[in-house]
């Protein structure tokens, strides 16, 4: 175990607090990913928004450019699968991911 | 100035609550600390105090909702005992790590099995690592004043760490003793309102009771070890203060009779005065006999108990809990791996007496420092004995 991100006892919050609101944004569990991503195939898609609903981590968003299509987060995507088995068209499907590619452009966008 | 009333020693427990002025208590009644709550739920419900009573189902429930309102600001007590503590458990080392300063009077009784309802330190001794200030009151007057310095001393902003006051079921809780009562104005001197160093604030939005990665874990874990020793100097700070407000000095180790004497008893809770009773029969007998007692169980005031014994030639440790399969009991192993840090190699003996509730007789005393004298003379090692046993 690396030591970054260790810091001395004597500078943690009081009770471990977490004083900072909503910095648990900057938890990248994407890394937990591991060599395969989610794409979605926008051919298939019939844009029914089960990968939105059903995405455990929020990963999917509406892509702004392209109505009824949703984006996808790499940032957040721990690799869990849910989106491929719900969606009702087979349309999102594991692809092969080199782990220098982990934060690569987001599915679509 | 307060007055001198006659007052189940449970009620003046829950008198010393009203006195704080506390704002919730969450508790569930288990014999033998019934009454404390009761009396409690009783005064909130005539509106002689302005707190919420939570009548929650279970001691699990109890302590997690402790940790909720003190955790959201507010002066919190509790009360419990034996399978009740034991089923706070887990919370009750939350308790600590989020630096909540929760009150609690642990109305001492033995675990089940078999069930017992009585007296012994079983329930305390098996929550001994929670990282709590843990101490033992030894009559009605001490339940009072413990639990009004309780407060003052958690919620002293160099300690936030919840407080066990400890009296011993029934030897204590049930007893109507002459009780001091302070006045309400003399409280409010010693004992201002508490203001939290930090709270669940909508306003102010923090998280407590986060996820410690191990990167994190062991610096967390430190840091309250390290507020828990340090409130050693904080408690001594608050008993002095409460001797200048109230007349009464409490400290981490008291001595009776210690001058002189090579054989010293250790007690505490409540024994300790059954054993005051015997040191003055065997000292009318010509035997150098004293006792200390440990008030202040954690954090473990070291160079006071070191202090407290100079000079004498054996230690007569009292243990009311088992710790089955151990070299000694709890208290014993405490102090045999103090002398050993300490170099020294005075002669110890350990005796688990008094528990569930049996009877621990001055005649008793007698026997274990006679026994303890005879080993010692001897040249014999003595082995931690569960004492009357029958046979």
């Amino acid at each position: 175990m690396a030591d970054s991100g260790m810091q001395s006892w004597k500078s943690l919050a009081l009770g471990c607090a977490m004083t900072e609101p909503g910095s648990s944004k900057r938890f990248n569990t994407g890394d937990w990913r591991s060599r395969r991503r989610p794409v979605t195939d926008r051919e298939a898609c019939i844009k029914c928004g089960r990968c939105y609903i059903l995405c455990p981590d929020m990963c999917y968003s509406a892509d702004p450019k392209a109505e009824g299509f949703y984006n996808w987060d790499s940032f957040y995507c721990k690799g869990c699968g849910i989106c491929i088995v719900e969606c009702p068209k087979d349309a999102i499907s594991w692809q092969e991911e080199k782990e220098e590619d982990k934060y690569g452009p987001a599915c679509g966008s | 100035m307060g007055q001198r009333v006659g007052l189940e020693v449970s009620l003046a427990c829950s008198e010393a609550a009203k006195l704080a002025n506390v704002d919730v208590i969450a508790a569930y009644p288990i014999t033998p600390q019934t009454h404390i709550v009761e009396h409690l739920s009783e005064l909130v419900a005539d509106g002689d105090l302005d707190a919420e009573f939570v009548p929650v189902e279970s001691e699990h429930t109890a302590m997690s909702a402790c940790v909720g309102s003190s955790a959201a600001g507010a002066r919190t007590f509790t009360s419990t005992a034996s399978q009740g503590l034991a089923l706070m458990h887990e919370i009750l080392f939350i308790a600590s790590a989020l630096r909540l300063p929760i009150v609690m009077a642990v109305a001492n009784r033995s675990l089940s099995g078999p069930i017992s309802i009585w007296n012994d330190h079983s329930d305390i001794m098996a929550e001994r690592d929670i990282g709590w200030i843990q101490y033992f009151a030894e009559n009605g007057q001490e339940v009072l004043d413990l639990t009004l310095a309780a407060f003052k001393i958690a919620e002293d902003k160099r300690v936030l760490l919840p407080v066990a006051v400890n009296l011993d079921g029934f030897v204590l809780t049930h007893v109507i003793e002459p009780i001091e009562m302070p006045d309400q104005s003399e409280v409010d001197a010693y004992l201002p309102s508490f203001e939290p160093q930090q709270k669940l604030d909508i306003a102010h939005p923090i998280s407590m009771g986060m996820v410690g990665m191990p990167e994190v874990y062991t610096e967390a874990k430190k840091a309250c070890l390290d507020a828990l020793e340090k409130s050693y100097s904080v408690i001594r700070e608050h008993w002095d203060g409460f001797a200048k407000q109230f007349g009464r000095q409490y400290k981490p180790i008291e001595s009776y009779k210690t001058e002189g004497a090579d054989v010293l008893f250790v007690t505490m809770g409540s024994l300790g005065e059954t054993c005051m009773t015997a040191v003055d029969e065997m000292r009318a007998q010509g035997l150098k006999v004293g006792q200390v007692r440990i008030r202040m169980w954690r954090p473990f005031p070291a160079d006071d108990f070191m202090a407290a014994i100079k000079g004498a030639k054996s230690l007569v440790v009292m243990d009311r809990a088992l710790q089955p399969g151990a070299v000694s009991g709890p208290v014993a192993t405490e102090l045999k791996s103090l002398l050993y840090d300490k170099g020294q190699s005075i002669f110890v003996s350990n005796f688990v007496i008094g528990l569930g509730g049996r009877d621990v007789t001055r005649a008793d005393f007698a026997n274990m420092a006679k026994k303890t004298m005879e080993a010692q003379s001897a040249g014999k090692e003595i082995a931690c004995e569960m004492w009357g046993v029958k046979e």
